[in-house]
C-alpha cells in the first residue's frame, strides 16, 4: 500500500489534518507531480469531449484550466474525480498508475472536487454534511461534536469562516462553497479541483477564497482552478493549461502570459477585451417602474426595504451591489416568482404586481435568472423544448393543442446557430450541455422573443470571453431597438461598459442611482459597501 | 344513548382503545417513514401487512410460540421489502405503480395461502394483557396507558427508537441525505441503493409486524383482507406527520381515536348509520392530507429513482 494512502486514511480517522507547525498536511517535495493524466479520451453521443488530453498537477501548485464553453474542462476533471470513465488514457498518482471508478476512489487518492453546482444536502447542517459518509469514532452512532471541533480547527487554519451548526439552506452561495472546501479538507484531500468557484462569489468572497487557496498551496496542496476570468487566473495561478474543442492547446507558465495571449490561445483568434458602447440613443417612455417595493427572503427576513426605480425604453439600468443585498429578490419580484410585500411594480404604466408569471411573460417581460440550473431550464428536457418553453402555447409553436414540431425544430436550429450553443443536436438533453452553453440557451430563448423589458441577473456568469463579447453585442442591439433592460451584476466593468445609469443596492435599499459617465468604479465600490462618498 | 358516551368509564374505555388501536398504525407508518426519508415511496404497505398478519397467525395457529410468530412475520416482511427494493431501486420502476403491484400481490397471496392452509376463520389466543406492575394501578391513566399487551408497548417503544436511528446514527444521516440529495450522497461514497435497500427492509419488517399485531395481538383471527386498507392510511400518516416520528405518533393517535370512537359508537348502539362511522377514518385521511401541505421536511428526492448521471 502506498504510504500516501495510509496517510490519508489516518487523517480520516483522526478527522483532521493540521496545516501549522512542523506537521504539514502533506509531506511534499515541491514540483513533484501529484497527479498526471495521459492521453485521456472521452466521447459523449455526438461530441468528443476530450481528445487525447495530457494534464498534470504538481504539489504545492495552482494549475489553471482555461477554455471556451464546452471545451471539455469539466469533463476532464470529472474523469479525474471518478464521475466519468475515460475511453482511453492513463492516470498516475505520485508516479504510480491508478484507476478511479468513483468519487470514493478519488477521495481515497486524496483528490477532492468542488463542482460547478454544489453537492450539499440543504436540510442538513454544515457538520452533518461534512460527516456524511465518513466513519464515525462511535459507529454506529454519530460523533458530530468531534466533527464540529475538527471543522472549527480547520476553519481557523485556512481562514474558512462557517458556522458548523447552521443548516445549509440558510447559507449564502459563498458560505456553501466554503462547506464544500471544508468537506474535502476534512477528508484529508491532498488535491482540490475547483470548477468555476469564483463565478458565484462576490469580489470580497473571491479575495477570501484566494487567501484560503494561498494557505493550501503553502501547505503543499495541489490545486486545479477552472475559471473564465483571465485576470484572476493571471493573478493566482502558477501554470495554465488551455483546452479548445476537447484538445490540448498547451500548458504554459503563468509568468510569461498576458490576457491577450491567453485569449488568443483560447479562442484561436484575437478577441476584443475592452468593450465600449456606442453613444446614447434617445430613451423613451418608462417601461418598468418599481414604487417602494418590499419583499421578504426565503427565511422570512425583509430583503427589499422599499426599492424605487424606473427603466426607460432603450435604456440599460444597472443594479450594482454585493450579492445577498436583495438583488435576487428584486429580480424575482419583477418576474413574479416572489410575492410582493409592499409597494407596486408597473410595466408600461400598468400595475402588474398581481399578475401571474405567464401573463407577465406574454406581455413582453423576459427574465434571465441567476440560478440557471434550477430556475432557467428544465434539466431533463431537450434543447429544443427548453428553447420554446415560455411560448409553447403561442400560435407560432402550436396548432390548436398540438405542438408544431417541424417549426419548433427549424426555429431551434436557427437559435442554436445564432447564439453558438454548442450541442450535438437539438434533441440532446439539456442537462448534458456544459454550464456556459446552458446560459447561452437561456439567453437565446429570452432575447429571441424580442421582449419589451428584460431582467437579467448575472447574464455572463460562467461564460467564456468570446461569448461575452457576443452577448454584450446582443444586449446593446436590442437596447437600440427599444428594449428596456435591468441588468443585475456584480461585475463593475460589465456595468460600466453597458449601462446608461447604475443603481447601487445595499441591504435592500437603493443607495443612489448614478449616470454612467459621471461615476467611477471607486465611487460605486464605496456605495456597494454602504458608504455615501459625499457624506463622509 | 348519546350521553352514555360521556361517562367517565366510557371515556376511559375509548382512550384505552385509542392507545391500543394505534399499534398497527405506529408500526406501519414508522416503517414507511424510513423508506420515505430515504426517498422511496412504498404504497405496498398494506400487502406486506396482510402477509405479516397471515404468517404470524399461521405459525401461532400451528402451535408455536407467539414470538416465533412475530419473527416469522419479520422474515416475510424483510423479503417483501427486498422485493420492493429490487423492483423500484434496482430495476427503477415507477415507485407508485410497483407499490400497488406489491399490495395486490400481498392481498392475493395471503388470501390464497389462507384458503389452502387454513380454510375457515379460526381464532388463536394471541398476546395477553400485560399490566405493568404499580403503574397499571393508577386510577384511569393506569388502565389507559399501562394495561396492554407486549406488542402495544413495543409499538410505542419504536417511536423513540426510530427517532434515534434517524437522527443520531450514521445510518440515519445517510438516510436523510439520500432522501434529499442522492447525488451529493453518492459523491461522498454513500451507496444510495444500499441505503434504500436497508430502509425498505426495515419498513417491510415493521409493516409485517403491524399486520401480525392485528392477527395475533388485537383481533386474534385471520381473515382475507383483514387490514381493510389500513396500510394506505399508514402511508398517509407519514405525510400527515411531516416525515417526523413524533408527527407520525400524533397522527396515529388521532386516527386510532377516530377508530375507537367509531367502535364505541357502534357498541353503544348510538343511532349513527354504521357506514358513516366506518367511513370516518377515511374521510379524516382525505381532510388531513388536504390540510397538511407543510412540505418543508419533505424528502426532495421522494419517489424518484437514482441513477448516476453520465
Ligand atoms: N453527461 C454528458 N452527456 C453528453 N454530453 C456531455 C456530457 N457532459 C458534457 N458533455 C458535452 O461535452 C462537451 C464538454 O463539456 P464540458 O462540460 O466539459 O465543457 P466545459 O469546458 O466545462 O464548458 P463550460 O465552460 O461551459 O463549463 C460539451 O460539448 C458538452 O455538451
Ligand atoms: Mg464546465
Amino acid at each position: 500500500m502506498p504510504t500516501g494512502r495510509r496517510r490519508i486514511e489516518d487523517q480520516i480517522v483522526y478527522g483532521i489534518s493540521r496545516p501549522t507547525g512542523g506537521h504539514r498536511a502533506v509531506n511534499f517535495r515541491l514540483n513533484a507531480p501529484y497527479v498526471q493524466m495521459y492521453g485521456i479520451v472521452k466521447r459523449f453521443p455526438g461530441v468528443l469531449a476530450c481528445d487525447h488530453v495530457d494534464f498534470d498537477v504538481r504539489r504545492g501548485e495552482l494549475h489553471a484550466l482555461l477554455g471556451e464553453n464546452g471545451a471539455g474542462k469539466s469533463t476532464l476533471m470529472r474523469i479525474l474525480y471518478g464521475l466519468y470513465q475515460p475511453e482511453d488514457g492513463r492516470i498516475l498518482r505520485d508516479g504510480a498508475e491508478v484507476t478511479i471508478h468513483s468519487p470514493t476512489d478519488a477521495i481515497r487518492q486524496g483528490i477532492g472536487m468542488i463542482h460547478q453546482h454544489f453537492m450539499l444536502v440543504d436540510t442538513l447542517t454544515v457538520t452533518e454534511n461534512v460527516a456524511l459518509g465518513l466513519k464515525s469514532s462511535r459507529e454506529p452512532l454519530l460523533d458530530l461534536d468531534r466533527v464540529e471541533d475538527g471543522i472549527r480547527e480547520l476553519s481557523e487554519a485556512y481562514g474558512l469562516q462557517i458556522d458548523p451548526r447552521a443548516p445549509v439552506w440558510t447559507l449564502s452561495v459563498g458560505e456553501r462553497q466554503r462547506v464544500e472546501i471544508m468537506k474535502a479538507l476534512y477528508r484529508g484531500a491532498a488535491m482540490l479541483i475547483l470548477d468555476e468557484p469564483t463565478a458565484v462569489l462576490t469580489p470580497q468572497e473571491v479575495d477570501e477564497l484566494f487567501v484560503t487557496l494561498g494557505y493550501m498551496k503553502e501547505n503543499g496542496y495541489s490545486l486545479v482552478l477552472i475559471s473564465h476570468k483571465l485576470q484572476e487566473i493571471l493573478a493566482i495561478s502558477d501554470r495554465i493549461t488551455v483546452l479548445r474543442e476537447g484538445r490540448l492547446v498547451g500548458t504554459v507558465p503563468t509568468g510569461e502570459m498576458s490576457r491577450q495571449e491567453l485569449a488568443r490561445m483560447m479562442v484561436g483568434r484575437d478577441v476584443m477585451l475592452e468593450r465600449t458602447r456606442e453613444d446614447d440613443i434617445d430613451v423613451g417612455d418608462v417601461k418598468l417602474r418599481l414604487n417602494d417595493v418590499k419583499a421578504l427572503d426565503v427565511t422570512g427576513q425583509p430583503a427589499l426595504r422599499g426599492v424605487s426605480l424606473s427603466v426607460q425604453e432603450g435604456e440599460i439600468l444597472g443594479v450594482a451591489g454585493i450579492s445577498g443585498n436583495g438583488q435576487r429578490e428584486l429580480a424575482e419580484v419583477i418576474a413574479g416568482l416572489r410575492p410582493i410585500a409592499g409597494g407596486s411594480v408597473e410595466m408600461d404604466g400598468t400595475p402588474i404586481s398581481d399578475w401571474t408569471t405567464a401573463r407577465r411573460t406574454e406581455s413582453g417581460l423576459a427574465y434571465i435568472p441567476e440560478e440557471r440550473m434550477h430556475d432557467g431550464i428544465v434539466r431533463d428536457f431537450a434543447v429544443s423544448e427548453n428553447l420554446v418553453l415560455q411560448e409553447h402555447t403561442s400560435d407560432k409553436f402550436s396548432n390548436g393543442i398540438f405542438l408544431a414540431f417541424d417549426y419548433i425544430a427549424r426555429y431551434s436550429r436557427q437559435l442554436v446557430q445564432d447564439f453558438y450553443i454548442k450541442t450535438p443536436d437539438i434533441r440532446t438533453m439539456t442537462r448534458n450541455l456544459s454550464g456556459g452553453n446552458i446560459q447561452r440557451l437561456i439567453l437565446a430563448r429570452e432575447l429571441s422573443r424580442r421582449p419589451k423589458v428584460l431582467v437579467a441577473a448575472q447574464p455572463t456568469r460562467g461564460i467564456d470571453i468570446g461569448a461575452i463579447e457576443y452577448i454584450y453585442q446582443q444586449l446593446l442591439e436590442q437596447r437600440d431597438t427599444g428594449m428596456a433592460t435591468l441588468l443585475i451584476s456584480e461585475d463593475l466593468d460589465e456595468l460600466l461598459a453597458l449601462c446608461d445609469r447604475i443603481a447601487v443596492i445595499y441591504e435592500g435599499q437603493i443607495m443612489d442611482t448614478l449616470i454612467r459617465e459621471e461615476t467611477t468604479a471607486e465611487e460605486l465600490g464605496l456605495l456597494m459597501a454602504g458608504v455615501h462618498p459625499q457624506k463622509q | 344513548m348519546i350521553d352514555e358516551l360521556f361517562t367517565i368509564s366510557t371515556l376511559i374505555g375509548i382512550l384505552h382503545s385509542c392507545v391500543r388501536l394505534a399499534t398497527p398504525y405506529l408500526f406501519a407508518s414508522l416503517g414507511e417513514t424510513f423508506g420515505q426519508r430515504s426517498g422511496v415511496l412504498n404504497l405496498g404497505v398494506d400487502g406486506i401487512m396482510l402477509m405479516g398478519a397471515f404468517f404470524g397467525f399461521y405459525v401461532v395457529f400451528e402451535g408455536h410460540n407467539l414470538w416465533v410468530g412475530v419473527l416469522a412475520a419479520i422474515a416475510i416482511g424483510v423479503m417483501m421489502g427486498l422485493l420492493k427494493a429490487f423492483v423500484s431501486v434496482t430495476m427503477q420502476s415507477l415507485q407508485g405503480i410497483s407499490g400497488i403491484g406489491l399490495y395486490l400481490f400481498g392481498l392475493g397471496l395471503s388470501s390464497l395461502l389462507f384458503k389452502t392452509l387454513i380454510g375457515s376463520v379460526e381464532g388463536v389466543s394471541g398476546f395477553r394483557q400485560l399490566p405493568i406492575p404499580l403503574l397499571a394501578d393508577i386510577p384511569g391513566i393506569g388502565h389507559i396507558l399501562f394495561n396492554h399487551n407486549a406488542l402495544v408497548y413495543l409499538a410505542y417503544l419504536m417511536v423513540p427508537a426510530s427517532w434515534f436511528v434517524i437522527n443520531r446514527t450514521t445510518l440515519g444521516l445517510k438516510i436523510r441525505a439520500v432522501g434529499h440529495n442522492p447525488e451529493a450522497a453518492d459523491t461522498l461514497g454513500v451507496s444510495v441503493n444500499g441505503v434504500r435497500y436497508t430502509t425498505l427492509m426495515i419498513g417491510g419488517a415493521l409493516a409485517a409486524v403491524a399486520g401480525a399485531s392485528l392477527s395475533i395481538g388485537l383481533q386474534n383471527v385471520f381473515q382475507e383482507n383483514m387490514t381493510n386498507g389500513l396500510g394506505f392510511i399508514a402511508v398517509a400518516l407519514v405525510y400527515f406527520g411531516s416525515w417526523r416520528t413524533v408527527g407520525v405518533l400524533g397522527g396515529a393517535l388521532l386516527f386510532s381515536l377516530v377508530n375507537a370512537l367509531q367502535l364505541w359508537v357502534q357498541a353503544l348502539d348510538i343511532p349513527v348509520p354504521s357506514e358513516v362511522a366506518v367511513m370516518m377514518p377515511y374521510i379524516m385521511t382525505i381532510v388531513v392530507l388536504a390540510f397538511t401541505a407543510r412540505q418543508i421536511q419533505r424528502p426532495a428526492a421522494l419517489a424518484r429513482s437514482y441513477e448516476r448521471g453520465e
